[in-house]
């Protein structure tokens, strides 16, 4: 377990300990409660096949807390968050949630990413009737699967992130694709979207080969990329990533193979430089947010970067060989600061504007670029809970990655499945 | 694909699983045929290998194959020291009952795991392999290193079988495993033997692990497969049986690799656990076990 994560936390508890006990509707703390702290819940995933991504989101959670905090908190209070790992395990997720909401006195949770996680995660936090937004991509919420108190205004879902690259792919590197994933939610979203785009411009995936989340082991399944395959898609997740790519290097050898284009989750907290990865270079990835330093890049991500502690090429600056989860993490940054504009706009006070503050979220249509959203501007739809940001892909070139392409947020726009503010709260 | 090609990918796969599941496996079945321990702690000591692996090619400079094999030597005698400790605070103090045991080794499964994530962290963290060479076949290639493993595993149960058979220390151990009273009559120090046993049987782990780690990384939860397999594995060949053991390995890895190719893992895996209940049923000793007396 990660102590530190905790301790402030404990720590701060008692101090406020007396301001807070169990007083969610008594008239005395809400006039007590102006310069009381918020506290925020952050599910993270600290252990279990997740942990290389929560370790960075609880880094880029406690800078843009410092920015936020520095900047006046939110409505002139200050913020306090409460780490809790959930183990990347659903049964735990739930109770992660339960314990922020009930004993640890959050306002709200956010930070979550894995998709089977939150799912399980996302039903309990509609009991509890406490607002939840989640950072995990998955498609989940903009389908009408979850429900009214969860949102996802920090990060593009997998539907649109694929709709959006598919004209690309198609017109650049091929029409007859093959697909690894791993089997779960994530995946399968990867699967069903990026074939349906992909026909829609007239390409075809020829093969769709699952892999589960906690594998070690990949060279089996490569035999199954069939021989006239134009673009082999990749898409891993789990502490096994490495191990992936270099058995997809060491499958082609010398000989020849198709384009390969992945999504930077294959590769997340990896070097792209390290040994066993030389076949990338001139393979296509999609990133979120760029891992390099871009020339290009404006202030706002400058800035970003510079607060999370991540050097120019991606990895921590106190050590180049602790790679970041870069294209991912920004999304609890912005998913903060979102937070912060609707308990403003609502007016927060207690627990009791926990219904306003989501209505709050879901009036709001867009975010624009600048130190609260360092990705770049986004659109919001309210009545689907989902955030539509602009895409990048780039190319490996000389062991680093560079951006070739960047999707239009229209791109990646597709028609409503659900209007979540006709239900009931 | 043609199916040449595919099934030559395929037994190379399953090679590598089975040289590195039989080297598992031979400590399991070691310790439970002479100490009649069931060591479910037995995948931590894998893991534990894996991570020693890793700290030892981080501190040692120089060339990958100076690093590894430094790992291959320190990492199996470190976590073989571990075990011979667990057993003389733990075991001996339980006096080998056999639940009380079970009970003691999940526990300290959860205790080496607890302790790696706290020393090693939650990262997998990948090990350099002593060489990076690729064998290019025409349709697809091939890790060198791969192959060295399936050799360096046969080479050292070779080594294993040979210590068992031909040293005095081989002879104590079968002396004590069949008949542990007599054992002591003969002015065998049992104890003894029971703590270097349970050491070796750890340090075989570690060993296989040391073997594996350049291929798929170093992590605090990459116990849970071997120990399953591993298990599996014994109860097929016989309970102490090392040809047993040997061959379950390679029937197991073999099976699990070529299934998986052609269907999928978890396919290879329901046929496995299917095999292993078809034994229990028709053979309940195992393969090559003798009947329980």
């Amino acid at each position: 377990m990660d102590r530190r994560a905790r301790l402030p936390s404990r720590r701060s508890l008692l101090q406020v300990g007396a301001a807070l006990a169990g007083a969610a509707a008594l008239p005395r703390f809400v006039q007590a409660q102006s310069a009381a702290p918020v506290r925020l819940g952050v599910q993270v995933h600290l252990t279990g096949i997740g942990a290389a991504y929560g370790r960075w989101y609880a880094r880029t959670a406690r800078a843009a807390l410092e920015v936020l905090n520095a900047a006046g908190g939110i409505g002139g209070r200050p913020v306090e968050l409460v780490f809790e790992d959930d183990a990347t395990d659903p049964r735990r997720g739930a109770e992660v949630v339960e314990k922020l909401a009930t004993q640890a006195g959050c306002e709200a949770i956010f930070g979550t990413l894995f998709s089977n996680v939150v799912i399980s995660s996302a039903a309990r936090a509609g009991e509890l009737r406490i607002p939840y937004l989640v950072c995990s991509e998955g498609h989940h919420v903009a389908s009408g699967a979850l429900n009214r108190w969860t949102l996802q205004p920090g990060i593009t879902d997998v539907k649109s992130q694929v709709i959006a690259m598919a004209p690309w792919v198609a017109a650049n590197l091929g029409r007859r694709v093959a697909m690894i994933f791993p089997d779960y939610a994530f995946g399968h979203d990867h699967r069903d979207f990026f074939s349906e785009a992909i026909a829609a411009r007239g390409g075809e995936v020829i093969a769709r080969i699952a892999v589960p989340p906690t594998e070690t082991s990949f060279t089996r399944y490569l035999p199954r990329i069939p021989r006239d395959t134009e673009v082999l898609y990749h898409v891993m997740v789990g502490p096994s990533v490495l191990t992936f790519v270099k058995e997809l290097g060491t499958f082609y050898g010398r000989g020849g193979r198709p384009e390969i284009f992945g999504f930077i989750d294959s590769l997340e907290g990896v070097d792209i430089a390290a040994p066993g990865l030389a076949f990338l270079e001139g393979t296509h990835l999609w990133e979120g947010q760029p891992r390099y330093l871009q020339p290009d890049a404006p202030e706002h991500e400058t800035f970003y970067r510079a607060s999370v502690g991540v050097g120019d090429s991606g990895a921590a600056q106190e050590d180049p060989r602790d790679v970041s989860t870069y294209a991912h993490m920004f999304s609890v940054w912005e998913t903060l600061f979102v937070i912060k504009r609707g308990m403003e706009a609502a007016g927060y006070r207690g627990p009791a504007d926990r219904s306003a503050l989501v209505e709050a979220i879901e009036a709001m249509e867009a975010f624009p670029a600048g130190r609260e959203h360092p990705q770049g501007d986004k659109l919001f739809n309210g009545r689907t809970h989902q955030a539509f940001g602009h895409q990048h892909i780039s190319k490996v070139e000389e062991g680093r990655l560079a951006v070739v392409h960047t999707t239009s947020i229209e791109d990646g726009l597709y028609p409503d499945e659900v209007d979540y503010t006709t239900r009931s709260f | 694909m043609a199916l040449g090609p595919y099934l030559l990918l395929a037994a190379i796969e399953g090679l590598v699983g089975a040289a590195v599941l039989a080297l598992t496996a031979v400590g399991l079945s070691l310790v439970f045929g002479v100490m009649r321990v069931v060591n479910v702690a037995h995948g931590a000591f894998f893991m534990l290998g894996a991570v020693a692996a890793w700290f030892v090619t981080q501190a040692v400079p120089g060339p990958p194959w100076v690093g590894f094999a430094v790992a291959l030597v320190a990492a199996p005698l470190s976590v073989g020291a571990l075990a011979v400790a667990a057993d003389l605070l733990v075991l001996r103090r339980l006096d080998y009952a056999p639940e009380p045991t079970i009970v003691a080794t999940i526990g300290l499964l959860y205790i080496l795991q607890a302790l790696a994530l706290t020393g090693f962290g939650p990262d997998a963290r990948p090990v350099p392999a002593p060489f990076e060479a690729v064998i290019q076949l025409p349709w697809f290639g091939v890790s060198a290193y791969k192959l060295a493993v399936v050799g360096l595993a046969a080479a050292l149960l070779g080594f294993v079988w040979l210590g068992l058979a031909r040293s005095r220390a081989g002879l104590v151990m079968r002396a004590t495993r069949s008949d542990r009273a007599m054992a002591e009559a003969f002015g065998i120090d049992t104890g003894r033997v029971y703590a270097l046993t349970f050491g070796a049987g750890a340090a075989l782990a570690a060993v296989a692990a040391v073997l594996i780690v350049p291929i798929s990384q170093a992590h605090y939860l990459m116990g849970g497969d071997p120990l399953l397999l591993a298990f599996i594995v014994v109860i097929l060949g016989g309970l102490g049986s090392l040809r047993g053991t040997v061959v379950a390995a390679l029937a197991i890895g073999l099976g699990d690799g070529i299934a998986s190719v052609f269907f999928s893992p978890t396919v290879g895996k329901i046929v496995a656990t299917l095999l292993v209940a078809l034994v229990l049923v028709f053979r309940p000793q195992g393969l090559f076990g003798r009947e329980a007396a």
